[in-house]
């Protein structure tokens, strides 16, 4: 009778308190004992990656995100592949290979023992049911949105639908067979650039058993043009040969592998169970990983670099394989005259811009492509920083000084390439009007209107980036100067003679020097002004070792070992 | 009464159509396309325009709108671009992971809300009232996501007694045939998993309950100091009977009506919470999918969950109106 209500609750409370509080640590303890496997022996270890999404579908050939390729690359493999944390083509499921003099031929011998995850053997006919199912996409496959990197790469289809977007020639034109492990590819048209380009994910080799069992390419198109898989390959059945096994997919919670027993190649690390969790959020990857529920992540930002090396966390860089420039258009005056282009880039200081805002993971770039990849010359015009020199140029070209310029930059962006767009800028225009510039700015948020304007040739200077695809200077310099572009507003048959010359020849050796020599032509002819490669980062916890960080996040966690 | 309620779910349609419009006109005003968000500073000019057709984005936005009314209609809310999934289906998914973390946000809010303000009341002007009327300003005040890391930063990475993201451990295995891992945890006897998902809640449950928690308290002190002068807890006094049952039938009863109101008002506010919390914690619930859609410009998930986050909104308005009937039989609807 006597307590007043308010006393009991106080009790109440109290009581509830010190029971939450228990349950919390007692939690705790429990968490520790079955924690995850991370201080188990280093047999049989269990790894925890966190991803920025979840994948779209688990079929190479259907996706070109980022998380989709990274989860596909575990299981998966091509023909050829790329050196751990390089861009030098090697063997993957060929041994060898060998190309006709014209480059339209190419004979691949295939590993021996090979098979897939699902006991179906691999060979040559599994090979070419994989080529053929590419090039015989039709419908939706077609749309640029799915199958981006095929017509990137081979353009078009069997039979192009016109309104697909896609391209309407195809640089594959077969596949034979000439024994169990000899398989050619025939070309419409002489390519080297397709090499590399197989060691993309998009072109590992699925199990044909498992793509029909599970009809990978059934599917219906709703109302909104959005196409569904019906089939169940890409979603609970994605079966290759790869050193990992599909085990479970809870879409939005977590992806699971496990270790492949009868992987042929190399397993030299202890991962058995391989676990991707999506953590959109940078803070909370971070956060995840200091507090030991993750073992890694990708995309580090870089301001989380010093927490991550002062809190005894191991960051990576991936080798750079991105370009950030100043593109100028010559259709817009003054930009048609070497002149101004010579004395834009000598009057930006860009080691200090590239010091100033990234972090220390940035370097200055010479060219439009990264010195990791073949064909990048050590013998390019560099355009030092030189304010005196950049005013003479102009002089002697008879402007009067300020030159006025129009230059723009978008914004609502980041790249890793560029992760302060309006910094980069300033520091530029600051650097220019001290010279010799007078500076008109524009800008505009990044899609549609920037990209746009840019592409459209409405801009005069303008600062953009790129970041590669695959292991080739096609995929940069190629992709920017080999046909006339209304983004830089030129036609410099020198530069896209080299640029064709070096796409189709076939010795590796010769193409090196071709390459170099059009990104020498490409450098005195100085179309932008090329200033940053950065070093995207991964964090990993202290006990994980033989994580190897390629320029093109090939990355198998068969190599890692958790201690 | 049924009539009434039948009136205020009539009245549910001219607004879901306004609204649809609205949300329609406002995704489609967002920078960026679908396109962009699938092929990236990739996309050229003739990759962009063949996505656009078949998204059937190069339509005029009258037929687009009108197409849209007609798939709602057959309850086709479309499919996201970026997942290629059906947007019920991931409602489907999502909203269960929401539901359970906003109702124990919720529950938190009212446990200790509730008696929190009753006790500033009931010791009026004292140190309990004051720091409880201080505690409450600051969890106002506090952003979500940064008490959000803040938690984490203790709890998970300094102590480590909790999880610091997700709904279970990735290795516990678990069917979920509901999609509330509480209850499926539940329904599959593994106590373990329980254990694992309560504990996975506690953390994004107090950050999304520190701001209902906060209202709760300061409105229950103030609905509570004001029936506590009222002339029939007076009486009630004064005729002897024992306080406890004053406070419970007299006081509490009364008090409780200002407070429903403004539990049913959190709904929204639990939601729009969720957005932020949902994020920091790497929670897949309806918050941080709708975040993801406004990133990608993923029309049809951002008109999906646009318009079912306004339903109920919607509906637990009118729940709360019918529980005021039952709190107090003065109010009848006519």
């Amino acid at each position: 009778m006597g307590l007043s209500t308010s006393r009991r609750l106080l009790r109440l409370m109290a009581l509830l308190t010190v029971l939450a509080l228990m349950a919390v640590a007692c939690g705790g303890d429990d968490d520790d004992a079955d924690g995850g496997g991370g201080d188990e022996a280093p047999a049989g270890a269990s790894l925890i990656f966190a991803t920025s999404a979840d994948p779209v579908v688990l079929d190479g050939a259907l996706v070109s995100d980022g998380e989709s390729l990274r989860a596909i690359d575990q299981m998966f493999e091509g023909l050829v592949t790329l050196a751990p944390g390089g861009t030098e083509v090697v063997p993957g499921l060929a041994t060898d290979w060998t190309a006709n003099e014209d480059g339209t031929q190419w004979t691949f011998n295939l590993q021996e023992g090979v098979t897939f995850h699902d006991g179906t053997e691999f060979n040559a006919d599994a090979v070419c049911y994989n080529f053929d199912r590419w090039y015989n996409f039709t419908g939706s496959f077609q749309n640029p949105a799915a199958s981006y990197y095929w017509q990137t790469v081979f353009g078009g289809f069997a039979e192009t639908d016109p309104d697909s977007g896609a391209p309407e020639d195809s640089l594959y034109d077969s596949c034979e067979v000439t024994d169990d492990l000899t398989v050619v590819l025939n070309l419409t048209t002489p390519s080297s650039s397709f090499l590399a380009a197989l060691a993309l994910t998009n072109f590992t080799i699925a199990s044909p058993t498992a793509l029909e069992e599970y009809q990978a390419d059934e599917g219906e198109v709703d109302a909104d043009g959005i196409f569904h898989a019906t089939g169940t390959f890409g979603t609970e059945h994605p079966i290759g040969t790869g050193p990992f096994m599909f085990e479970e997919w809870v879409r939005n919670d977590h992806l699971t592998f496990v270790r492949n027993p009868d992987y042929w190649g190399d397993f030299p690390g202890n991962v058995d169970e391989l676990i991707f969790r999506p953590i959109p959020d940078n803070a909370a990857r971070l956060q995840a990983l200091q507090a030991g529920d993750i073992q890694g992540y990708d995309l580090v930002e870089p301001q989380d670099y010093e927490t991550i090396e002062s809190s005894g966390l191991q960051l990576l860089n991936r080798p750079a394989f991105n370009v950030a420039y100043v593109g100028f258009n010559q259709k817009h005056e003054p930009f048609g005259d070497i002149a101004v282009r010579q004395a834009f880039t000598m009057a930006v200081n860009r080691q200090e811009v590239v010091d100033a805002f990234y972090a220390g993971q940035g370097e200055v770039a010479t060219q439009f492509m990264p010195p990791e990849l073949f064909g990048w010359s050590d013998a390019v015009t560099t355009y030092d920083f030189d304010p005196e020199g950049a005013k003479q140029v102009l002089e002697d070209a008879g402007y009067t000084l300020p030159v006025e310029i129009d230059f723009a930059f978008p914004t609502d962006v980041s790249r890793p390439y560029m992760p302060t767009p309006q910094d980069n800028f300033e520091a530029m225009v600051a650097q220019l009007e001290d010279c010799c510039f007078k500076v008109n700015t524009d800008s505009a948020t990044w899609s549609p209107n920037y990209l746009d304007n840019a592409d459209n040739g409405r801009y005069g200077a303008y600062l953009l980036g790129w970041t590669g695809d695959f292991g080739d200077p096609d995929n940069f310099i190629g992709t920017f100067f080999q046909n006339e572009q209304k983004a830089w507003g030129f036609d410099n048959p020198e530069i896209s003679d080299c640029l064709d010359a070096a796409e189709i020849e076939t010795d590796e050796a010769a193409r090196t020097a071709l390459y170099e020599e059009c990104n020498n032509l490409i450098m005195d002819f100085i179309p932008g002004m090329p200033y940053v490669h950065t070093k995207p980062g991964l964090a990993f916890t202290a006990n994980v070792t033989g994580y190897v960080p390629s320029p093109v996040s090939l990355e198998p966690f068969s190599l890692v070992t958790v201690e | 009464m049924i009539k009434y309620i039948v009136r205020r779910l009539v009245l549910l349609v001219p607004i879901l159509f306004g609204l649809s419009l609205l949300v329609f006109v406002y995704v489609r005003s967002l920078p960026g396309g679908p396109e962009i968000a699938l092929l990236g500073e990739r996309a050229t000019e003739q990759s962009s325009e063949a996505i656009r057709k078949d998204l059937g984005l190069d339509q005029p936005l009258p037929v687009q709108y009108g197409r849209y009314l007609k798939n709602l209609a057959s309850g086709n809310f479309g499919s996201s671009i970026i997942t290629r999934q059906p947007v019920m289906d991931e409602l489907k998914q999502r909203f269960p992971a929401t539901v359970e973390l906003g109702i124990t946000a919720i529950l938190i809010a009212l446990i200790l809300g509730i008696p929190l303000g009753f006790l500033a009341a009931k010791r009026y002007q004292g140190f309990l009232d004051h720091a409880s009327l201080g505690a409450s300003l600051i969890g106002i005040s506090f952003p979500i996501f940064f008490l959000a890391l803040i938690l984490k930063w203790i709890f998970a990475v300094k102590l480590g007694w909790l999880p610091s993201f997700g709904r279970i451990d990735a290795t516990i295995d678990l069917p979920h045939p509901t999609n509330f891992y509480l209850l499926d945890a539940i329904i599959d006897t593994n106590w373990k998993a329980f254990v694992d998902v309560l504990k996975h809640l506690i953390l994004p449950a107090i950050a999304l309950a520190t701001i209902p928690l906060a209202i709760i308290a300061r409105i229950t002190r103030a609905a509570v100091l004001e029936v506590t002068n009222e002339d029939y807890v007076r009486t009630a006094r004064a005729k002897g009977l024992d306080p406890s049952v004053v406070d419970r039938r007299h006081v509490m009863k009364n008090a409780m009506l200002p407070v429903v109101t403004v539990i049913g008002l959190q709904t929204g506010l639990i939601l729009t919470g969720a957005v932020l919390t949902e994020t920091v914690f790497a929670w897949p619930g309806v918050g941080s999918w709708m975040l993801n859609a406004i990133r990608n410009a993923d029309y049809a998930v951002l008109q999906g969950g646009i318009l079912f986050f306004a339903l109920i909104t919607i509906f637990s308005s009118l729940l709360v109106d019918i529980s005021y009937a039952f709190l107090n039989p003065r109010i009848r609807y006519q």
